[in-house]
C-alpha cells in the first residue's frame, strides 16, 4: 500500500502536555536548544510539545529518546491515560478521521480504546487487572468489545494464548503466578484481542532477559506481520527500534529532533543527538 | 419503641418531621424517574440503628398515609422478630391498619423475599438493602462505581461473572443476583433469592428501595424491564428444589426452607407464611407467572 497524503491511519498534530502553569514562553524556552524541559518563567514542566507525525495502515512508526523525553507520554495521551494540554489527534477509523478524537468523551474514548486500540505497558500490572485469571483479563476486552458468549470468548482466548505461546493450560491462573515474559505475553494477548488496526508498545521489552526478550521481540514481529496492526513502538532500546519499525522519530527534551526511515537514521544520523546515540550503541 | 401513650401525640404522624419526609419523597421521586439509579439521600436518625432496616423505614414512613394498609416481612414471615418489631413501631407511630395478608396490604416492606403471591397495580413494595451498589465487589471506590455507572462501564462486573463460572462451572451468586433496569443500570435487587428476581421484570406494584446506612434510595417502577444478567450461553436459572414439595401443602411451585429436626431428618417448607396459611385454607392465591416457575413440574 503506498503512503499518499490521505490515506493515513492516525493523524497528530501539535499534541502537547505541559504540567503545571504556562504561558507562550514555556514552549519557546524549553527543549532541546536549552537542553531542559523545565520552564525557566513558570517552572512548569514541558513533557511533549509540538508533536506531529502521521501513521499510515500496517505501519511501524518507532519512538526514541532518552528517559524523560516525552515518549512514553505521546503515547499515553494517544490511548487516553493522560488529558492532553493543546493539540489533536484523528483516527481514520473513527468517524473518517474528521473528529478530534483527544476532545471526545469518555464513552466514545472508551469506545476507541476497546475497538481500535491496544496498548501493552512496560509494567504489566498497568495492562492486567492482577486480581482476574489471565482468560479473564483477555474476557475484559472481548467483553468490552460486545461479546458475551462464554465459550466464544474461551476460543478466542485460547487462540490467542497459543498465538502469544502461553500454555493454555495455565489459562484460568492469575498472572501474579507468571513469569515477567508470561505476563508480558498475555497482556499483548488482551491488547490484541480484538483485531485493533493500531497498538501502543511501550518499552515493552524493559526488565525482561535477552532470551525472553527475544521471544518478545519475535512475537510481535509475527503479530505485525500475520495481522497487519500498525504499531507505535516505544523504547529507549535502538535495537528494538531496528528489529520492529520502519520509520522512527528521536525525541529529546519533549520535541522531535529528527525523524526518517530507521535504517537511514541508524547509517547516517542527522542531528547532534541521534548521532550520540547512535554512537553509545554497542 | 413507645409504650406510654401519653407520649405518642409528641412525635409527628409516621415519626418523621414533614420537610423530612418530603425530602425523601423528593428523592424517590427522582429514583422514579431514573429507574435502577441511586440517589443519595439525608438518611435521618431513627430510633434503630442504621442497617437494622433503616432504609426501608424511612420509605415507608415518608409515604404512608392514614388510609393505608401496612404489611411487613422479615425473609418471607410476617411473624420474624424484625418484621414485628418495625410493624408495631410503624403502627405506633401512624395508627394504620396492619395485615398479613398480601392482596390486601397497601404498603408491604420486606426484608429478602418478594411475596410469592402476586403484587397489584395499587401496591408498593418497600426494600430494606444492606448494599445497594452491585458493583462494590469489584470495585471498592465510590467516585470510580459512580463513573461506572455514569458511562454505563460494566465490564468488570460480567468478568467477574465470568471467573466465577471458570472457577465453579456456575455463577454462584445465591442472593443479590445482579439485575439490569430498562437497558441501562445495573441494580443490585437487595438480597433477594434468585427465585424472587424474574418476578421484578414488568411488575404490576411499584418497588422502591431504602439503603439506610449507605445512604442511597432507588426504584423500579412498574412495568419495567428488568433481566438478570446472563451470557448468550450460559443462563440464569433459579434455585433448583430437585422436585420437593411442601411438606406441609404439597406444593411444589413456591421459594422452600429446608426444616432440620432433632432426629436428623428433614423436610420442606413454603417460605412465604401467608402464602403457606393460604394454601392451608384451601384458598388459591394468584402466583407470580415467569418462565422459570412455569417449567417445575406440578
Amino acid at each position: 500500500m503506498s503512503n499518499t497524503e490521505d490515506n493515513w491511519l492516525l493523524k497528530v498534530n501539535n499534541l502537547t502536555k505541559i504540567y503545571g502553569d504556562y504561558t507562550e514562553n514555556s514552549i519557546k524556552n524549553t527543549g532541546p536548544k536549552f537542553n531542559s524541559n523545565i520552564c525557566p518563567e513558570t517552572g512548569s514542566i514541558v513533557a511533549c510539545a509540538d508533536i506531529n507525525f502521521e501513521l499510515y495502515p500496517g505501519e511501524v512508526l518507532g519512538i526514541v529518546g532518552e528517559s524523560g523525553s516525552g515518549k512514553s507520554t505521546v503515547v499515553k495521551l494517544l490511548y487516553f491515560d493522560m488529558e492532553q494540554s493543546l493539540g489533536s489527534a484523528f483516527l481514520k477509523p473513527h468517524l473518517d478521521g474528521l473528529s478530534n478524537i483527544l476532545e471526545e468523551s469518555n464513552q466514545k474514548k472508551r469506545w476507541i480504546r476497546n475497538y481500535l486500540m491496544g496498548m501493552v505497558y512496560q509494567n504489566p500490572r498497568d495492562g492486567l487487572n492482577f486480581k482476574f485469571s489471565s482468560g479473564g483479563n483477555i474476557a475484559e476486552k472481548l467483553i468490552m468489545g460486545g461479546n458475551f458468549h462464554v465459550g466464544n470468548i474461551r476460543n478466542r482466548a485460547t487462540d490467542l494464548l497459543e498465538k502469544t505461546e502461553v500454555p493454555v493450560l495455565r489459562m484460568d491462573d492469575k498472572p501474579a503466578s507468571f513469569s515477567g515474559g508470561m505476563q508480558q505475553r498475555v497482556q499483548i494477548s488482551k491488547a490484541i484481542a480484538n483485531n485493533p488496526p493500531l497498538l501502543f508498545l511501550d518499552e515493552v521489552t524493559t526488565g525482561l532477559d535477552v532470551s525472553v526478550q527475544a521471544k518478545v521481540l519475535d512475537l510481535i514481529r509475527e503479530l505485525q506481520q500475520d495481522l497487519g496492526i500498525a504499531m507505535i513502538v516505544v523504547s529507549h532500546d535502538l535495537s528494538v527500534i531496528r528489529m520492529l519499525t520502519d520509520r522512527t522519530i528521536v525525541m529529546k527534551n519533549g520535541r522531535i529532533v529528527e525523524r526518517g526511515l530507521t535504517d537511514q537514521i541508524l547509517q547516517d544520523p542527522q542531528h547532534k543527538y541521534s548521532q550520540l546515540l547512535v554512537s553509545s550503541l554497542l | 419503641m413507645v409504650e406510654n401513650n401519653k407520649y405518642i401525640n409528641k412525635y409527628n404522624f409516621a415519626f418523621i418531621d414533614e420537610s423530612t419526609k418530603k425530602e425523601i419523597r423528593r428523592k424517590l421521586l427522582k429514583a422514579v424517574a431514573i429507574p435502577g439509579y441511586q440517589v443519595p439521600y439525608s438518611s435521618p436518625e431513627m430510633p434503630i440503628a442504621r442497617g437494622w432496616g433503616t432504609g426501608g423505614l424511612h420509605v415507608t414512613l415518608a409515604i404512608i398515609g392514614k388510609k393505608d394498609i401496612f404489611k411487613i416481612i422479615d425473609q418471607g414471615s410476617d411473624a420474624s422478630v424484625n418484621a414485628c418489631n418495625l410493624r408495631n413501631f410503624v403502627q405506633s407511630m401512624t395508627g394504620v391498619k396492619t395485615t398479613f395478608d398480601t392482596s390486601e396490604a397497601t404498603i408491604i416492606q420486606t426484608r429478602h423475599r418478594i411475596t410469592e403471591e402476586e403484587l397489584n397495580e395499587n401496591q408498593i413494595f418497600v426494600y430494606q438493602v444492606p448494599q445497594p451498589e452491585p458493583l462494590r465487589s469489584v470495585e471498592r471506590y465510590e467516585n470510580k462505581t459512580r463513573q461506572m455507572h455514569g458511562e454505563a462501564n460494566y465490564a468488570k462486573m460480567w468478568v467477574a461473572l465470568y471467573e466465577q463460572f471458570v472457577s465453579h462451572g456456575d455463577i454462584m451468586l445465591g442472593a443479590g443476583y445482579p439485575v439490569k433496569v430498562n437497558n441501562r443500570y445495573i441494580m443490585a435487587p437487595s438480597p433477594i433469592p434468585r427465585w424472587d428476581i424474574p418476578n421484578l421484570n414488568l411488575s404490576k406494584a411499584l418497588h422502591l428501595f431504602g439503603a439506610g446506612r449507605e445512604k442511597r434510595l432507588y426504584a423500579i417502577p412498574p412495568f419495567t424491564k428488568v433481566e438478570p444478567l446472563e451470557f448468550d450461553d450460559i443462563k440464569f436459572h433459579i434455585e433448583d428444589f430437585k422436585g420437593s414439595a411442601c411438606s406441609k401443602t404439597g406444593y411444589k411451585k413456591a421459594f422452600l426452607d429446608e426444616m432440620y429436626y432433632d432426629d436428623g431428618s428433614t423436610n420442606f417448607v413454603i417460605n412465604d407464611s401467608n402464602f403457606l396459611d393460604k394454601l392451608s385454607e384451601k384458598e388459591q392465591p394468584t402466583q407470580h407467572e415467569n418462565k422459570y416457575i412455569n417449567q417445575i413440574a406440578e
